[in-house]
């Protein structure tokens, strides 16, 4: 800047007016420097809220089903003919056959099989159900005629909810005009009503959008996260302390450490492929079960684990370990009592982030059948399951319109389920954190 | 010289302390000089300069001290440092001393101008006194030089003088039993015989000093003492 | 006689190397009991290896070997048959930094006794935790919140609490790596109190970059440069006349 012939002094450069437009520029450089990070943020925010509210936009409908209300006959010689008020006799009743006795007689001018057969589609092909569950829940309305709430099907549900315009001809929506007088029927009567889906929570997977839910995909997730954890925790971190406080530093560490780093960029398909031709072929393990899901997933987060574990344990300050070993700790000792305790909210965070990884992970469960159409709640770790991510695929992949909302909500709660184990991070993290 | 301290400025601080000293030195010889200089040559124009002269000594002196003080609180001197603060602080208050002797000196030459009657013992003082003086001269280049060999010369020096101020003692016994009327003059004479004995004693104070500094300890041999003055009668004449 | 004048350590040519860079060529050094023995000299002259080489502490390190032999009562701690735990049982260590456990005063004191079970119960372990913080001249002070965390501490009472929690296992030997280098003069002040109190008591090492630190607390110096000692001797002695023109120059702050 200054010339070295001119000795002009600092605060003379300072003042001279080459030096205040110099000073401008730097400011002004500063400025726009701070515009373009708020930028990029607006930008990426942006993107991020556009993306949650559409997909919470759209999963708003499946939160809710539109129930019709029946007068059923629930007469004894239908329902349990032998009075043996036997539960499996009385389940086992022809519940849809009540239903649809009951829509012939709301309207008893439908006579055509065709007809009829659109009049049933009214309701749900599951609404027996709701009629059991009654009959079960009261057993004394035998005999008697009670009117109860069913599902409506699931292009009824959309016409109710205005996803299916009903101004357009008739051939080009999925309700006929003879379906809407009918409903119109009901509806006149306020007998159409609204409620709160839990079927989306309780039930488990189903060809019908109405009676579909996410239950077996949630205790499917939930079941091989805890095998994820309870083999990739205890595995990582042993492995991670003994790579970090115990081995020597050598060739074969050296060789075992770059493999981890590398495991971890590793795609996550590689796993499966390898889970299906470890676990499932070779000590033939059941199929879609949780169990070879979580071995799976485990294998994908060890690295994450390892990694994370090895470097909080390297952030302890070595004077704790010195002041340890230095009244005679033995170095077990000094792990255990001391940074162990000290590196666990690291450790716990790293885990909990690589857990909330596998949750979302599907390629390698495609590999070993998890990614399946499976309608049970899985009862253990070897029953066949699917888990969200691949359930919320199969939804969207499934023709029916109704899905399409179903497929908003299942994502909706995979990333509240991820959320939340996330907040447990942080908890664990703050619990944990100790000052030293 | 050993290389200088990280520190500069301490070097700086050590290196005034010793100009100071100098300046001391040079200013207590030149005080000592010009009392002997008054006596031989009988002249009192200068005596109230040598007791003027003894104010600005001590002045410097005190000014020396606080610099000593300074530079031990600052700095923190160890070693080396140390003994030469300490020693300069020594050799100051002898120099500081030596003045005294001069003043003391100059005052009792104007009693002796005021009554003497004769000459004649002057030549022995005279002998003593440039004894002395060549004595306090080498042991201040001594210390300007850090040359502790020289200074152990004057060391050994102070014999010299100590035997002769006893002789000047037994002579000057001698006269004034012989005459009593000259007892008032020659009893300053004798005193300011005592004085550069003193004096003598001193430089070798000061050449101990120079040793220490240089060595860490002082001699080990203790100093040979030849004034017997003060174990001497009249009957040993 | 012969009894106080044997050395409690004696360190015969140990050498210590980092990889292929030898960091103490041959050190020789009796250290007497009931003394303050400070080692002083630049940095990166070897001081602190050798305090780490009296209780070992230099084992931790990869790449580092120690030869030569080092003797604690006539006993080579380097020999086969010594147990590490065992001798930095004997060999307490106070650090640079302070550094206490992220635990309570009183769990930090109450640590070592437990891990070597010198406490029959818990009575007994209270009593040690107070004699080694009365000791440490810090009972006082703490007596009223025993179960705070360490870290709430001051500086200067937290390198107490280290000390104290070096004492609580009955050492012989006491080595302090720079113990005042993070305090302020005030808690220097107390800690040097503090080691003149308790040297009648124990074998202490000092590693102190401060010369005047080193002149006030130990009996002893070793001027170490380069890896060597260039000079031991009484602290007085080498603080008014060192024997040696290196040892001069750095003392006086001059450039070896």
């Amino acid at each position: 800047m200054t010339d070295t012939s001119t000795s002009m002094s600092v605060s003379a450069a300072l003042k001279s007016p080459e030096s205040a437009a110099r000073l401008k520029a730097r400011y002004r450089a500063e400025r726009r420097f701070r515009f373009y990070g708020r930028a990029a943020i607006g930008i990426a925010a942006g993107i991020l809220i556009f993306l949650l509210s559409s997909i919470v936009y759209n999963s708003i409908p499946a939160f809710t089903q539109n129930f019709v209300d029946l007068d059923i006959e629930l007469a004894q010689d239908k329902i349990d003919p032998n009075f043996s008020y036997d539960t499996a006799i009385i389940a086992s009743a022809d519940w849809q056959g009540l239903i649809k006795a009951s829509l012939r007689r709301d309207f008893p001018e439908v006579n055509a099989r065709a007809d009829k057969r659109e009049l049933y589609d009214l309701v749900s092909s599951g609404a027996g159900d709701w009629v059991r569950d009654f009959v079960l829940d009261n057993p004394q309305s035998i005999g008697g005629v009670v009117r109860i709430a069913v599902p409506t099907s699931d292009d009824i549900d959309l016409l109710i909810k205005g996803l299916i315009d009903r101004t357009l001809p008739e051939s080009d929506r999925l309700v006929s005009n003879k379906e809407l007088v009918w409903l119109d029927h009901y509806t006149a009567q306020d007998r159409v009503n609204a409620q709160f889906a839990w079927t989306l929570f309780t039930a488990g997977d189903s060809r019908e959008p109405e009676m579909a839910g996410l239950s077996g995909a949630f205790i499917g997730s939930l079941l091989t996260i805890l095998v994820t954890l309870a083999i990739s925790f205890p595995i990582g971190v042993m492995a991670a302390i003994y790579l970090e406080e115990l081995a020597p530093k050598n060739r074969i560490t050296s060789i075992i450490e770059v493999n981890i780093n590398n495991l971890a960029a590793v795609p996550s398909i590689v796993f499966g492929l390898l889970g299906l031709a470890v676990f499932i072929s070779f000590f033939q393990l059941p199929r879609s079960a949780p169990l070879v899901g979580g071995l799976v997933l485990s294998l994908m987060t060890l690295p994450t684990i390892i990694i994370a574990t090895r470097a909080s344990l390297a952030s302890i300050p070595p004077s704790i370990r010195e002041a340890a070993l230095g009244i005679g700790a033995s170095r077990l000792q000094v792990i255990f009592h001391h940074v162990l305790p000290l590196a666990m909210p690291g450790i716990l965070t790293g885990t909990i982030i690589g857990l909330a990884q596998a949750a979302g992970e599907t390629a390698p469960l495609l590999m070993i059948g998890m990614m399946a159409f499976i309608v049970d709640t899985p009862t253990d770790i070897t029953s066949k399951a699917t888990v969200l991510p691949a359930q919320i695929y199969m939804w969207a992949n499934n023709p029916e319109r109704a899905f399409l909302p179903k497929t908003s909500a299942a994502i909706v709660v995979l990333l509240v389920f991820l959320l939340s184990v996330n907040a447990t991070a942080i908890y664990f993290r703050k619990k944990f954190e100790k000052r030293w | 010289m050993k290389s200088g301290h990280i520190v500069a400025s301490f070097d700086d601080d050590l290196s005034e302390l010793n100009q100071m000293l100098a300046q001391l030195g040079g200013l207590a010889e030149t005080q000592f000089a010009n009392a002997i200089d008054a006596l031989e040559r009988r002249d009192n124009r200068n005596i109230d300069a040598i007791v003027q002269g003894d104010k600005q000594l001590d002045e410097l002196e005190y000014e020396l001290n606080e610099r000593a003080l300074e530079i031990i609180a600052l700095r923190s001197p160890v070693a080396a440092d140390l003994r030469r603060v300490v020693v300069t602080l020594k050799v100051a208050s002898i120099l500081e001393r030596i003045g005294d002797y001069a003043k003391n000196m100059a005052k009792r030459s104007r009693v002796i101008i005021e009554h003497e009657n004769s000459k004649s013992e002057n030549v022995s003082v005279a002998r003593m006194a440039a004894l002395v003086q060549q004595m306090l001269n080498q042991v201040l280049d001594a210390y300007a030089s850090n040359d502790s060999d020289l200074a152990m010369d004057v060391w050994d020096r102070d014999t010299e003088v100590d035997r002769m101020h006893t002789s000047l003692f037994r002579e000057m016994l001698a006269r004034m039993s012989e005459n009593p009327e000259q007892v008032s003059a020659s009893s300053h004479l004798l005193f300011i015989a005592k004085n550069i004995e003193r004096i003598g004693d001193h430089t070798t104070g000061i050449a101990e000093q120079i040793f220490f500094l240089a060595n860490g300890q002082f001699p080990d041999d203790e100093r040979p003492k030849a004034d017997k003055s003060s174990v001497s009668g009249l009957d040993q004449i | 006689m012969t009894e106080t004048n044997r050395p409690k350590i004696r360190a015969q040519h140990v050498e210590v190397h980092y990889g292929d860079a030898r960091a103490l060529h041959g050190i020789d050094l009796d250290i007497h009991a009931h003394e303050v023995t400070s080692l002083i000299g630049p940095s990166g002259c070897g001081k602190s290896t050798f305090l780490r080489c009296i209780n070992r502490m230099n084992d931790v390190i990869d790449g580092c070997r120690v030869n030569g032999a080092m003797f604690i009562d006539n006993e080579d701690i380097y020999g086969d048959h010594m147990d590490v735990v065992e001798l930095r049982a004997r060999v307490g260590m106070v650090f640079q930094k302070p550094n206490p456990f992220p635990k309570s005063i009183y769990d930090n004191v109450a640590y070592g006794p437990r891990i070597h079970g010198l406490a029959q119960n818990k009575d007994a372990l209270d009593n040690m935790v107070e004699t080694s913080l009365k000791r440490a001249g810090l009972w006082q002070e703490v007596r009223d919140r025993l179960h705070e965390s360490g870290s709430s501490l001051s500086g200067g009472q937290q390198q107490r609490l280290c000390i104290a929690r070096a004492i609580a296992v009955n050492p012989d030997v006491v080595l302090m790596d720079e113990p005042c280098s993070a305090l302020d003069p005030i808690a220097t002040a107390v800690i040097e109190e503090l080691i003149e109190e308790i040297r009648s008591e124990y074998t202490i090492v000092i590693v102190t970059h401060s010369m005047q630190q080193a002149a006030r607390v130990s009996q002893k110096t070793a001027y170490f440069h380069l890896g060597n000692i260039v000079e031991v001797g009484d602290t007085d002695q080498i603080f008014t006349k060192p024997g040696n023109k290196q040892t001069e120059a750095y003392i006086t702050g001059r450039i070896g």
